[in-house]
């Protein structure tokens, strides 16, 4: 075997030229799978860390109708819904692995609602927050001023804004000590805050993968302190919960045992009359008994649709490199046709000093799957070299997968032995007389 | 014992819906350590023969016995195998692998054969020793002469140690200088007791055998069954010459002091016959 291992490569490197180019069918095939494989992994990658936070490794625990969050509407606040106290929110921060947690409220304004002199700016994140909110969630100040104890003892009403809202609204202009009208209300804008990233994540929860189906761009986020809700939207409503986890491993656990505690003392049964969906979900034998509660967005859950709809549009093109894979088998095949025609002496001569039929089968086949190996080992090469310059245009983290190299050279080599079967029985069903006559 | 026999060998070949027979009734009786050679003219069937013997073919009927084994019972890998330990081939046209160094075209029998690689080295190196290229091991056949390219055959041929060595036209592509020392391996080998069968179409080259057959159109010129039933083979032929004026041309060659040919009455008579 090692024998027709070295045999073959002495082949392959006598015909340098003819070589190469039958491998090239196998290098272009191989290439452009690693190459597919590789940006469907790497966006697959980047979904992920888009979507749970990218090392923020906070949990956001908020009310949920069945799957959707609950979004509270002019009907008012649901019966039964626990607000979320000084004293759950301490319970929590006793679980494993959580370093910090804030309380805070929020709500989507689809309308415009938010005006500064002429302009305006519609659909907005509105958030009611503790000062520690930024910590805990990774907000930085970019400018300007934090929440301090003062603003929440008197109520007063200011308002941090993101880089979105900054510049729809104000338009270059500093926006700092500016005053806005929000929901009718006068709020001085007292600082921009941005959030801070490992991976330039798109989305960091539920409602910003919602807003990142619809229009792929972070909508505005406004911040006002939670004591100045009540004054927009008159309820006392029931909040959401960030918690920072220690990891990201550490993120389901919380999650779960976080919203243990929350429900507690959760009695909403509450049909939901107003919503016709709710009758028929009823029926069905739920784990939860409440029909409204508190849970934290699977975000896997949800990175897991967005790849799975990476995956089926890119899927379709590995079938089309597989071609160009068949393909270079099939040049494979003819090359070693041609190679046996070529060596019907050598092959006669072996056969009569006495090579038996399977040797020069073997002999034959080896040598196809050296070539197509080598063409493997060539296009994972010019893969991984191709998937590179993708990713770092596209801006997509490199992905190559080891296995998936292993695996593509093993496939290369069964390409060889599949084409090079045929010629492989024709050079061993020689005529040993013929094959010596030929010339 | 005889080490090598064919009764009765007819070979067909068909040619579309035409059968051309080439060998006619062919039975040869060999002996161990015998040095023979097989004469005719192109087209005799003297090829189709040495390809019989050689069991790179089988015949369309007969019986083949080689070293007593019936050849003919044998699949194709059971033929690999004697061909690979019983026979040596030598071509005229040497039919070394070109791409592949003297040495490596000496081990391929015994690569096949299942020899280590350090044994084959040994063994390679010491049969080229033997044909006197104990020096050009790692040349390539293009870089040989013709005459050194059919030594490293004969290497080849002689590197499993087989009883019998079939050369077929061993001197045919080499100029006579190149041939005289490839007889003279013959006849050491012949020496130590390798049978040895050479077809050729030269006398010359015939006369260094001790036996020689002559064929023509597909037989044997003496009949067949006295060439095997008769122990005193020149007194067959001369018995055979009243009878059939082919029949003498298988004799026993006799030199005279000189060491020069002498041919022999018969023959004579055949030339004038001609």
């Amino acid at each position: 075997m090692i024998e027709n291992i070295r045999l073959s490569f002495q082949g392959i490197w006598s015909h340098k030229m003819r070589s190469f180019l039958t491998m090239l069918g196998i290098i272009i095939g191989i290439a452009s799978i690693i190459t597919i494989v590789s940006t469907i992994k790497g966006t697959n990658e980047q979904i992920k860390q888009n979507l749970i936070g990218s090392g923020n490794n906070v949990v956001r625990l908020q009310l949920y109708q069945y799957d959707s969050p609950y979004e509270i509407s002019y009907m008012g606040v649901p019966e039964g819904i626990p607000l979320i106290t000084e004293e759950t929110k301490q319970e929590v921060l006793e679980l494993d692995h959580v370093q910090s947690a804030s309380i805070y409220n929020y709500r989507n304004e689809y309308n415009e609602s938010l005006y500064y002199r002429n302009n305006n700016l519609s659909g907005a994140q509105v958030f009611g927050v503790e000062s520690d909110y930024f910590d805990v969630t990774g907000f930085t100040l970019k400018k300007g001023r934090n929440f301090i104890e003062s603003d929440y003892t008197q109520f007063r009403p200011v308002m941090l804004i993101d880089e979105t809202v900054a510049k729809a609204l104000f338009s270059g202009e500093d926006p700092i000590g500016k005053t806005v009208e929000f929901k009718s209300t006068p709020f001085i804008v007292i600082g921009i805050v941005e959030e801070s990233q490992k991976f330039t994540p798109v989305i960091n929860s539920e409602e910003d993968y919602y807003t990142y189906m619809s229009m792929n761009q972070s909508s505005g986020k406004i911040f006002v302190p939670n004591s100045c809700w009540p004054d927009i939207y008159i309820f006392d409503e029931p909040q959401a919960l960030a918690v920072k986890a220690a990891n990201t491993e550490a993120m389901a656990a919380i999650s779960k045992d976080a919203a243990t505690i929350l429900n507690r003392n959760n009695t909403n049964t509450q049909n939901s009359s107003d919503m016709g969906i709710a009758e028929t979900k009823e029926a069905s034998p739920e784990s939860e008994s409440n029909t409204i509660a508190y849970k934290a967005g699977d975000m896997l859950q949800r990175a897991k649709e967005l790849q799975d709809l990476n995956n089926s549009a890119n899927q379709q093109l590995i079938w089309i490199a597989s071609i160009s894979l068949l393909v270079g088998g099939i040049g494979v095949m003819n090359i070693m046709l041609v190679s046996v025609t070529e060596r019907t002496r050598e092959i006669g001569l072996k056969k009569a000093i006495g090579a038996k039929k399977k040797r020069i089968l073997w002999q034959f086949l080896t040598e196809a799957a050296v070539l197509t190996s080598l063409g493997g080992i060539f296009g994972v090469a010019a893969g991984i070299l191709l998937s590179t310059i993708m990713s770092s245009v596209n801006n997509v983290p490199p992905s190559i997968s080891v296995p998936s190299i292993f695996l593509a050279v093993a496939f290369s080599m069964v390409i060889g032995i599949v084409f090079g079967l045929i010629p492989s029985i024709k050079a061993s069903n020689l005529n040993p007389i013929d094959a010596l006559r030929h010339e | 014992m005889s080490i090598l026999e064919l009764k009765n060998i007819y070979k067909t070949y068909r040619q579309g819906k035409l059968e051309v027979p080439v060998l006619k009734d062919i039975s040869l009786n060999v002996e161990e350590g015998d040095y023979c050679a097989i004469m005719g003219p192109s087209g005799s069937g003297k090829t189709t023969l040495m390809n019989i013997i050689g069991c790179l073919d089988l015949p369309s009927s007969g019986e083949y016995y080689l070293g007593g084994q019936d050849v003919l019972a044998n699949n194709d890998a059971k033929l690999s195998d004697l061909r690979l330990n019983s026979i040596g081939f030598v071509f005229q046209s040497f039919h070394l692998l070109s791409r592949q160094s003297a040495l490596e075209n000496v081990v391929l029998p015994l690569l096949y054969a299942g020899v280590s690689k350090k044994e084959r080295l040994e063994i390679g190196r010491k049969a080229l020793e033997r044909v006197g290229l104990g020096d050009r091991t790692n040349f390539k056949p293009t870089q040989l002469s013709g005459g050194q390219c059919q030594r490293v055959a004969i290497a080849r041929a002689m590197v499993n140690s087989p009883k019998i060595l079939l050369a077929d036209e061993p001197t045919g592509a080499l100029d006579t200088a190149s041939g005289d020392q490839i007889m003279e391996i013959f006849h050491q080998l012949n020496e130590e007791g390798v049978t040895i069968i050479m077809i050729t179409h030269e006398q010359e080259i015939a006369d260094h055998a001790h036996k020689t057959f002559h064929i023509r159109d597909g037989q044997f010129l003496v009949p067949a069954a006295d060439n095997l039933a008769n122990e005193d083979i020149s007194t067959a032929t001369n018995d055979a010459i009243t009878e059939n004026v082919y029949s003498y041309s298988y004799v026993e060659h006799e030199f005279d002091s000189a060491g020069d040919f002498i041919p022999k009455e018969s023959e004579a008579v055949n030339n004038e016959s001609e």
